[in-house]
């Protein structure tokens, strides 16, 4: 552990993507003992440029809300919805990709049907369409995200379960005699998942954006401040106060780029093991 | 191929059961929609709409006959826009395919053009420069560089209209109605495409980085090939085929991305009906939408696995035979 933490710091990539993502992960946590309180609350006079009054360092929005305030909180929202999403999707894709590759047959037929259904939907709309139906709230978001992103998981642990469960000690498990649900789940998952989390930065940083995109359009959760809704908000302004669409738009190019650099340098420090071993 | 098409039908009817399973979950039908926008109406009105829409049979009889008119052809009615689906989709289509056929060919030649000269030398500044600028391309939300876009292009030098796709009863006919429609396309184009730009570039790149460290490299340069000639004919050359499979596997995300960029800039296509059926509450063009996009998805892959036949004989070959 402590050798692979050496080989990602040296790195550069792994390691600026490192400190965006700590930069981030801190504003989102220190958001709510900075800016105690509703950050959609009204909290002080309308369309305040940026940098002219030290109590709203980046002004306030058309409704007089501190944009500091809304970005910190923002960033909660972004990196939430984009972990837990991306996580639901590894673990359905994974049960599902399990399943399919170790059970074979008619089992594997169908499920790899319906992962080609998913598939050829795109993800994007599918969300739309979830949302709408079901209406608008975190959790439904974070479904609807996951839905158009389990597949790739899917389909890239069946690959491995298929030549994993192949090799001697699987057969060995199963001349012992052991449940073939334990077999799958014990012995084969555990082996076929390192390729699978190589995939997670690009799942995680695919869910902030169509998240981002979701809000943007008013699908969101009405409830939470977003980049997305603060972009859309500032849209209105476009001409007069544009730095109130552009701020939270440089916060997504952040952590979409800090979530892929540290992916980036975790698979640049695996690579070098696998290469030296 | 045939084997291929005949495939994706069961593909096609689960899509479609799927999509029907979805809408049947939202509370509310669309006799319900149509009676809010009305502002109101009684419960006889309520009865005798639904029965004449059909929608007091099962859910299960209302899907059969839902796939007996897909059979037809027949999408079916859109109440928000009080016409057939299949007709407004039509209608829509060709905007959204030009925008998506000229951000693809855009994003697909200058990518793979930037990734040779990135590939070219591994290492070097030119490719540490473009591997970072492409990477915060890849980052950057398409709703929000559409509207950076506006910002600089459309607002501050005036170069580009702000949004549409055509500018209004302006009369225009022939070339100069499509030089109108292309001006009017560029910003989007652009703001859908960057992303795709940055990630042809990314592959074409590393895809070149892991040809140059094959034996035939070594032996061409041994043979004392020219330095663009190995460059282009052996090693671009074999990393240019990923990227055909990518432009299939990209579609359904491109799709999906027109959808917000439609919105941005307002042009009226298949994407921002998409927006406007969630909007408008209207299941049933919605669930058209899906089917259709979903026909379309398929219809590009088997595209791209002609043209990857053509491209890499020993793939071509083998399709012939079986």
């Amino acid at each position: 552990m402590r050798a692979f933490a050496l080989r990602l710091m040296r790195s550069p990539e792994g390691m600026a993507g490192l400190i965006l993502l700590i930069l981030l992960a801190a504003m989102a946590l220190c958001a709510p003992l900075v800016y105690p309180g509703d950050p959609m609350a009204i909290a002080g006079r309308p369309m305040l440029a940026p940098f002219s009054d030290p109590a709203f360092p980046l002004g306030t929005d058309r409704l007089g809300r501190n944009v500091v305030a809304g970005l910190m909180h923002g960033a909660r929202a972004s990196l939430l919805v984009g972990i837990s999403a991306a996580l639901m999707a590894l673990i359905a894709g994974s049960i599902v990709g399990t399943v399919a590759g170790f059970a074979g047959g008619l089992v594997e037929d169908i499920l790899m049907r319906i992962v080609d259904a998913f598939q050829v939907v795109p993800g994007f709309l599918l969300a739309l369409a979830f949302v709408s139906v079901t209406g608008a709230s975190l959790p439904v978001v974070v479904v609807a995200i996951a839905l158009g992103a389990w597949t790739g998981p899917a389909r890239l642990v069946r690959a491995e379960v298929l030549s994993i469960r192949e090799r001697d000690f699987v057969a060995a498990a199963r001349t012992m005699g052991m449940h073939p649900a334990e077999i799958a789940f014990r012995e084969i998952l555990p082996n076929a998942l390192p390729p699978v989390l190589a995939l997670a930065s690009v799942i995680v940083a695919s869910a902030v954006l169509i998240e981002a995109a979701l809000s943007f359009l008013g699908l969101g959760d009405p409830n939470i401040v977003t980049w997305g809704s603060m972009i859309a908000e500032g849209r209105n302004l476009l001409r007069s106060a544009p730095y109130l669409s552009i701020a939270p738009g440089l916060g997504l190019v952040a952590t979409v780029l800090g979530v892929y650099l540290f992916g980036e340098g975790v698979a640049e420090a695996l690579a070098r093991r696998r290469g030296r071993a | 191929m045939r084997r291929r098409l005949i495939g994706s039908i069961p593909v096609l009817l689960i899509v479609v059961m799927g999509t029907f399973l979805l809408m049947e979950m939202a509370p509310g039908d669309a006799v319900d929609a149509y009676l809010v926008s009305l502002g109101g109406g009684d419960a006889g009105l309520a009865a005798q709409l639904r029965q004449s829409y059909g929608l007091d049979q099962s859910a299960f009889s209302r899907l059969l006959f839902y796939l007996g008119s897909l059979a037809r052809f027949d999408l079916g009615w859109s109440l928000a826009f009080d016409r057939p689906i299949l007709g407004l989709i039509a209608e829509r289509l060709p905007n959204t395919l030009w925008l998506m056929g000229t951000a693809t060919a855009l994003a697909f030649m200058l990518g793979s053009a930037l990734g040779v000269v990135a590939g070219a030398r591994p290492g070097s500044l030119t490719d540490r420069l473009l591997s970072i600028g492409s990477l915060a391309l890849y980052a950057t939300p398409s709703f929000w560089l559409g509207l950076v876009l506006i910002l600089i292009f459309a607002v501050d030098l005036r170069w580009f209209p702000t949004a549409g796709i055509e500018t209004v009863a302006s009369g225009k006919v022939g070339m100069a109605r499509v030089f109108d429609v292309a001006w009017h396309l560029v910003l989007p184009v652009a703001s859908l495409g960057f992303i795709y730009l940055a990630l042809f570039l990314r592959m074409m790149r590393s895809g070149m980085a892991e040809v140059w460290r094959l034996d035939f490299v070594l032996a061409a340069r041994a043979r004392g090939i020219s330095r663009l000639r190995l460059v282009l004919r052996h090693v671009a050359r074999n990393a240019l085929l990923p990227l055909v499979t990518m432009l299939g596997l990209q579609a359904a995300t491109m799709l999906g991305g027109s959808v917000v960029v439609e919105s941005v800039f307002a042009v009226p296509g298949f994407g921002r009906l998409a927006h406007e059926a969630v909007a408008a509450r209207d299941a049933p063009l919605l669930t058209g939408i899906i089917v259709v996009s979903a026909v379309m998805v398929i219809a590009v892959n088997l595209l791209v696995d002609i043209a990857y036949g053509f491209l890499d004989p020993r793939v071509g070959r083998g399709e012939e035979v079986s």
